[in-house]
């Protein structure tokens, strides 16, 4: 297991180093985007001395290097910081949007990745016949709409005209019942579903087609095993590498990138927070936000590996 | 018939049969639905307020960036729950007019530069605390003193000194002012306890609700403050959730998640009126979307070409596309009808030809550069091609310049020549010209300057007597009409909608939207 131990190490080390330049890339980022937070707080409404007078109070007169290396001392001794905007304190905040946006990405998760890998193994299952094509024809139509259309199609059609979920997402509650909360999260979650569908979908397909191909499968039809049995038992397990590595991404997407679902349909996740902050240019908040981004991206796309190494046995016992 | 109607319609009201009932018996009676529908809500507001429920109402433009500091305020959502927990000293009557809350009177001196607040009697803070006059007065202090940072620096900018008399506060401007009791509704000024300057977030003001739950962004819940001393507030509870999207906020209220919203969008709310249970409501106020030009500047110096830029605006077309009727056409001055000293000039037509001829006139052949973004007001850009092509068929080129709407109100406006804007507009005259038209103002944003203008604007606050007033403010209009660099197409109207779960809605109340934001706390359940 040593050089799985190693991989492990050096992966870390290395997604460390990421975060830390992620952060500088968004610091600089948020620095040279128009406006400050001042402005941004008084907004229009915004006289010069009160501007001069909140930049003092937030400590927006000192140089950015300065305030980047403020951070990042708070960040080692584990203090997020408090949001110059609202004075919260960011480790709290962050902690209630994190669990709505988990809880979202779970449920959709759950539901989004046995479907795509069962959808992938039906359509090899009927390969270039009217299942493979429906399937292939619905999932790429549904990713190819823009999600946020979706959304107000849904949110018409199931939520306002047949009524069968609230078209909203604003019963939702941290502290309601699951089912309440299932209930509250229905559409978004169908949404999500639609949205990562197709491409784990389709990797699942290709990368098991490929398998397709080998000798010993050859050898499982010519046993007289029945079709559905070659493929889960013996094509699928070789090509669990490509696979898991698309779900890690898409699960990535489901906590990263579903801003736009959740301002849709109004659910307090971190993306509408993050974006909130972004328009303030309250830069503690965008920097503790990316590095929360950028953590469950890496850690992904690091469990995503291991995966693929544990699943290749000259990988697990290299001479 | 009519008796049986009658029984039908108070037992409707009365809750013992639904309105979907209701309005099917009365058919039967031979009534259509709409004329059934119509006298219920007339019985149900006849029947007057009924205690008690819940209120839930859907708003735009909250952020989880918000704060309760009253002094931050900067949007519909702050502004709508500020007016839950806390009050100002004054507050605008519907009819017009201004009337007591925190303050139970008030008088001016004789020359309007003193002014004298009574504070209510017996009244308390929701922490149980009483409110006394040195609270009020620190209030007023924390808004208006240096280091403030308080939106409300720019009105208080006239007051010299705040000071009390026993239960009286005593404010002392720079010079007259007779709108001052106006500037105090301002929704900045709630009264907190010791002027709310140790703990400006502490939500805690003389309302009639108490904060239960804040999760900034997101809802406030509010529950009735027991010991408020007026009668303002039907509901026991009422919940406040931010909804931003406008489809969501639509579809929320459609499905009866919430019971009013805010902000329908213009092109849909004729659909949205359509359905049986909801009913869109407008208010005519004082908000203006524009076009300003700095009238100091190459090549809107040259008054000529101000005026081939306002006869060759098609202001009712702006009012049919970009407001979808909801709205009324602007003359190039930002006081409509909404305004208590309002005297109606010839309207400005569009006018292709005069447009033409100042053009010519003006010997410049340039194309003018007009910046937009779709943050400035909605529909901004759409409003900008239509300029565009309204001046091209008198022969004046323009050309339009998208701008992003990150840095817009820092970068664009207020600094470039000329650009697209709005103004939510002001509760009198002089608070309006003094914020934006005078030659002095921060926010002098079509760099106006005119001697004559200035004098008026100074010598009106000072007049008590209201024909004098109305002629001078007259003038000022007539000034700015033909002399200013403001291009004022149109004034929005409030779009707001409620079902038909609750009731009590007033139509143009003090010319603000939801009711002056009062509307969670005068409607009621039905």
């Amino acid at each position: 297991m040593s050089p799985i131990v190693k991989l492990l190490a050096q992966r870390i080390a290395l997604g460390l180093l990421l975060l830390f330049l992620v952060s500088i890339l968004i610091f600089a980022g948020t620095i040279v985007l128009p406006g400050d937070v001042a402005q941004s707080i008084l907004g229009q409404s915004a006289t010069p001395e009160a501007l001069a007078n909140l930049r003092a109070e937030l400590g927006l007169d000192e140089p950015p290097v300065a305030r980047y290396f403020n951070w990042l001392f708070g960040v080692f001794q584990g203090d997020l910081g408090t949001a110059l905007t609202s004075g919260q304190d960011i480790a709290t905040a962050i902690g209630k949007r994190l669990g709505n946006t988990l809880f979202l990405a779970f449920w959709a998760a759950i539901i989004a990745v046995p479907l795509a890998i069962f959808l992938g193994l039906l359509a090899v299952r009927y390969r270039e016949r009217w299942p493979d094509k429906l399937i292939s024809a619905v999932t790429l139509a549904s990713i190819s709409v823009p999600e946020f259309l979706i959304g107000y199609i849904l949110m018409f059609f199931i939520g306002v005209k047949l009524g069968w979920f609230p078209p909203t997402a604003i019963s939702y509650r941290p502290d309601a019942d699951l089912l309440t909360k299932l209930s509250a999260v229905a559409l978004p979650i169908a949404v999500l579903t639609l949205v990562v569908l197709a491409h784990m979908m389709r990797m699942t397909r290709a990368a098991i087609l490929n398998v397709m191909q080998s000798a010993y499968i050859e050898t499982a039809e010519l046993k007289g095993l029945r079709m559905f049995t070659i493929i889960w038992r013996h094509a699928f397990p070789n090509s669990v590498a490509p696979v898991v590595n698309v779900v890690m991404l898409n699960l990535a997407y489901l906590v990263v990138g579903v801003v736009v679902v959740e301002v849709v349909f109004v659910y307090p996740g971190m993306g509408g927070y993050l974006v909130d902050h972004v328009s303030k240019r309250d830069i503690p908040v965008v920097q503790a936000c990316g590095l929360i981004f950028a953590a469950v991206y890496i850690g992904l796309n690091l469990i995503a590996d291991v995966v693929s190494i544990l699943a290749n046995p000259r990988l697990r016992h290299p001479k | 018939m009519n008796d049986h109607l009658r029984y039908l319609a108070g037992r409707a009201s009365a809750g013992l049969i639904t309105r979907r009932e209701f309005v099917g018996r009365a058919a039967a009676l031979g009534l259509t639905a709409t004329a059934a529908n119509l006298m219920l809500s007339q019985r149900v507001l006849a029947d007057g307020p009924k205690k008690g429920g819940t209120i839930r109402i859907g708003v735009q433009g909250g952020s989880t960036t918000d704060s309760l500091d009253p002094a931050l305020a900067a949007n519909q959502v702050p502004l709508l729950v500020g007016r839950l927990w806390g009050e100002p000293l004054v507050e605008l009557k519907d009819g017009g007019g201004v009337e007591g809350k925190v303050a139970e009177s008030f008088e001016g001196s004789a020359d309007a530069s003193v002014w004298r607040f009574k504070i209510r009697n017996g009244i308390t803070f929701s922490n149980g605390q009483s409110v006394t006059a040195e609270d009020a007065a620190k209030s007023l202090q924390r808004h208006s003193n240096e280091d403030a940072k308080s939106g409300a620096l720019g009105i208080m900018r006239s007051v010299k000194n705040v000071t009390t008399d026993g239960d009286t506060v005593v404010v002392e401007l720079d010079g007259p002012n007779a709108d001052l009791p106006y500037l105090m509704a301002d929704y900045h000024l709630l009264i907190q306890p010791g002027g709310g300057m140790e703990d400006p977030t502490a939500a805690i003001g003389t309302g009639p609700y108490i904060l239960k739950e804040v999760d900034m962004g997101v809802r406030f819940i509010a529950e009735k403050n027991p010991n408020y001393w007026g009668d303002l507030g039907n509901a026991d509870v009422i919940e406040v959730i931010v909804i931003n999207d406008n489809t969501a906020r639509v579809a929320a209220l459609q499905s009866g998640q919430v019971d009013i919203i805010d902000r329908v969008p213009p092109r849909t709310a004729g659909l949205v009126n359509r359905a049986p249970n909801i009913t869109v409501s407008t208010t005519a106020g004082p908000g203006h979307y524009v076009f300003i030009a700095h009238v100091n500047t190459a090549p809107f110096n040259n008054q000529d070409v101000m005026m081939a830029l306002k006869w060759g605006m098609n202001r009712q077309e702006m009012v049919d596309k970009i407001l979808s009727g909801y709205g009324s056409v602007g003359n190039d001055t930002p006081i409509s009808s909404a305004y208590p000293y309002f005297t109606e000039f010839e309207q400005r037509e569009y006018d292709p030809d005069k447009a033409a001829f100042h053009w010519k006139k003006s010997g410049y052949d340039q194309p003018i550069l007009l910046r937009t973004s779709e943050n400035s007001f909605p529909g901004a850009p759409d409003a900008a091609a239509l300029f565009q092509q309204s001046l091209q068929a008198a022969g004046i080129p323009m050309e339009i310049k998208r701008e992003p709407n990150d840095g817009y109100w820092s970068e664009v406006w207020n600094s470039k020549p000329f650009c697209t804007s709005y103004w939510g507009g002001r509760p009198t005259q002089d608070q309006m010209f003094s914020t934006a038209y005078l030659s002095s103002a921060d926010w002098n944003d079509t760099r106006f300057n005119v001697p004559r203008f200035d004098e008026l604007l100074v010598s009106a606050r000072a007049e008590l007597d209201d024909v004098k007033r109305t002629d001078m403010y007259a003038e000022m209009g007539m000034i700015l009409r033909d002399q200013g660099g403001l291009i004022c197409p149109m004034f929005n109207d409030f779009i707001d909608a409620h079902t038909d779960r609750v009731a009590g809605w007033v139509d143009g109340a003090a010319g603000f939207a939801l009711m002056n934001s009062y509307a969670p706390m005068k409607m009621w359940v039905a």
